[in-house]
């Protein structure tokens, strides 16, 4: 069966990324004046040619957004259910060496975050765990599924890559999307970062989204870590991965969300480091490329950069969210994933938005036709 | 040109992308001119037209030539089960599993029936035709066809035979840009100009017949199609000079990056 990874192994890093680095200001001039853009397009929107131009790439990227979303912004909340992880990621919070206390939630637990988060006004929401196989696995999350669908309108996870015929059947449940991202499209650079653990599997990943998009998952959401690599030739694989999922499953919905490497306990500090201008001037091509594909931006970022940043490209993002499991009510003092920047109420983010003419859209699904 | 810049269909490789029908023509002798003038490798017969019981049908015989690959279309039928009908009839008369699949129940504008083409398309490909199916420029309906195995889509410009050009523009460039099979843009092309510019968007071949046939000198037609079918090509792969917008003055975006 074909996937990604026939069209990844025919791409060297070294050659996209001289060819990112290679691009000119004429390039830059092109790319910007045209209606349709290409891939081509794209590495010159995010090479350093292009900073000169990114007060214009943000005001064509502004344009764009409002005219196929309108101002609006789909608001969700992460639940974290689980830190358990039998993983080693070298800049992750939940890493399996991290000598932290591991908790699960309940069914009892997962029904008092949710009513929290309900009480906030969320109707969409991430369920996001640790990869556990044996005490979060596909079983457990199913049953999380299940609980929760009468409570929310639309249910994404951000959990281990699973096989096609596990999400068939979460699918089945009531699971809209799933979010999975490659981390780092270096493979030498992957493998350095998740030296244990299922994860370590470069390829299984990769193909993740085609699994997804064999099993009829509404939305699959992509994206690379910035920190652990280049953030210009991750951003173009990730764009290449995204170009030939909409190709290749035509039904499905797609994001893309830019996590910036966090502190956390005992963590990593970013080996590349990505600057604001430079998140910036990556949302506004990616939206400059693809004018339907949701952009996501998450608390790991200042109040004023997300302040800034509605108004560019991003049509969806998380409010007072908590990366710990129970970490709404149960167990607030349970440790995060990472530590979050925004840490405004969602009744004050609903406030920022609606200063700056932007409506907020809690609800955009119904979970209960199929 | 590149010379390696040919169109895959199926397991064939054209060098030309004028793809050109044979109906309407003043005579055999115009037409057989006329397509050796397009440098056209495809040629659509309307099955309807052959006569197979005829030994030396004329207009099989007019287009006999080592270049022209004969593609039989099922003009005249209403539904898919005269499609399929006419597909195996075809492939027994001209010895080909190539097939237009074309199923235009009305017969004033000959509007292709999407609902049929798609059940006759996924039986051929079963059958092992290579399906070239006429349709409505539906980027959906594309995309369901190519699901089912056609070898390609074949989207109208205009009504045709109208020879009004791109009426359909937007919806073309959606299923260029969606199309995982080549785009033949058929139906309503009326002068090189239009026939250019669906090449300058990226269609990868065009079908040509009435605004050929009923020229007044068919022949420089053909030839006036083919560069207009080439130069549109070749400014597709150049990748066309864009239209300077100037930008608009607006408040910054961008100054909380500097504060």
């Amino acid at each position: 069966m074909s996937s990604f990874q026939d069209t990844f192994l025919q791409y060297s890093w070294d050659e996209i990324h001289q060819s990112i680095l290679a691009k000119t200001e004429n390039d830059v001039i092109r790319a910007l004046e045209k209606s349709k853009r290409d891939l081509e397009d794209f590495k010159a929107l995010i090479s350093p040619s292009a900073k000169p131009f990114l007060e214009r790439m943000a005001q064509e990227s502004k344009r764009i957004t409002k005219r196929r979303f309108g101002n609006t912004m789909q608001m969700f909340a992460p639940m974290y259910l689980s830190n358990e992880c039998q993983n080693i990621c070298t800049y992750c919070g939940f890493s399996f060496t991290n000598k932290i206390p591991r908790k699960t939630l309940t069914d009892a637990e997962i029904l008092k975050e949710v009513d929290f988060i309900k009480s906030k006004g969320f109707d969409h929401i991430l369920l996001v765990t640790g990869e556990a196989n044996t005490t979060v696995g596909v079983q457990y999350l199913n049953n999380a599924i299940q609980l929760i669908r009468k409570h929310f309108s639309n249910i994404s996870i951000e959990v281990q890559p699973l096989d096609q015929d596990e999400y068939e059947l979460l699918k089945t449940s009531g699971l809209y999307g799933v979010l999975v991202y490659q981390e780092t499209y270096h493979q030498e650079e992957y493998k350095k970062h998740h030296p244990k653990g299922k994860k370590s599997n470069f390829f299984y990943r990769l193909e993740t989204p085609d699994r997804l998009g064999r099993a009829g998952i509404h939305k699959i959401g992509l994206g690379a870590l910035f920190g652990l690599e280049d953030w210009r030739t991750d951003s173009f694989f990730t764009a290449l991965h995204l170009h030939y999922l909409k190709k290749t499953y035509w039904q499905t919905k797609f994001s893309i969300s830019f996590p910036r490497l966090r502190p956390f306990s005992g963590g990593l500090d970013p080996k590349v480091e990505m600057t604001d201008p430079d998140l910036v001037q990556l949302i506004c091509a990616y939206r400059m490329l693809e004018e339907d594909v949701e952009l996501t931006i998450s608390t790991r970022e200042s109040e004023t950069f997300r302040n800034n940043i509605v108004n560019l490209g991003i049509t969806s993002m998380s409010a007072e969210s908590k990366t710990n499991p129970g970490g709404y009510v149960v167990d607030k003092q349970s440790l995060d994933q990472f530590e979050i920047s925004d840490e405004r109420s969602t009744e004050v983010i609903t406030k920022m938005l609606a200063e700056q003419g932007i409506e907020v859209v809690w609800k955009d699904w119904a979970n209960n036709w199929e | 040109m590149n010379i390696t810049d040919t169109l895959k269909i199926a397991d064939k490789e054209f060098t030309s992308r004028l793809f050109v029908g044979t109906g309407k023509f003043s005579s055999t002798k115009v037409m057989r001119e006329a397509v050796l003038a397009s440098e056209s490798e495809l040629v659509t017969v309307a099955l309807k037209r052959v006569d197979a019981s005829y030994e030396e049908d004329n207009m099989l015989v007019g287009l006999d030539h080592e270049r022209i690959n004969l593609l039989p279309n099922t003009s005249g039928v209403r539904n898919a089960k005269e499609a399929i009908f006419a597909a195996e009839l075809a492939r027994e008369a001209l010895e080909t599993n190539w097939i237009k699949l074309e199923i235009h129940p009305d017969p004033n504008y000959l509007l292709p029936d999407p609902i049929e083409t798609l059940q006759a398309a996924e039986e051929l490909v079963k059958k092992g035709f290579v399906v070239m199916p006429y349709i409505h420029a539906d980027p959906v309906l594309c995309k369901r066809l190519e699901d089912v195995g056609v070898q390609c889509v074949m989207p109208l410009g205009a009504p045709i035979g109208t020879n009004k050009g791109l009426k359909t523009l937007d919806f073309l460039e959606i299923i260029i840009e969606q199309s995982n099979v080549p785009v033949i843009v058929d139906a309503g092309i009326g002068a090189p100009s239009h026939a250019a510019a669906a090449m300058e968007m990226g269609a990868d071949a065009v079908l040509v017949n009435t605004a050929m046939a009923v020229s007044k000198n068919p022949i420089i037609m053909a030839k006036a199609f083919k560069k207009g079918v080439e130069a549109g090509r070749e400014a597709f792969l150049a990748s066309l000079a864009t239209i300077n917008k100037n930008a608009e003055a607006s408040s910054p975006l961008t100054s909380f990056l500097y504060e």
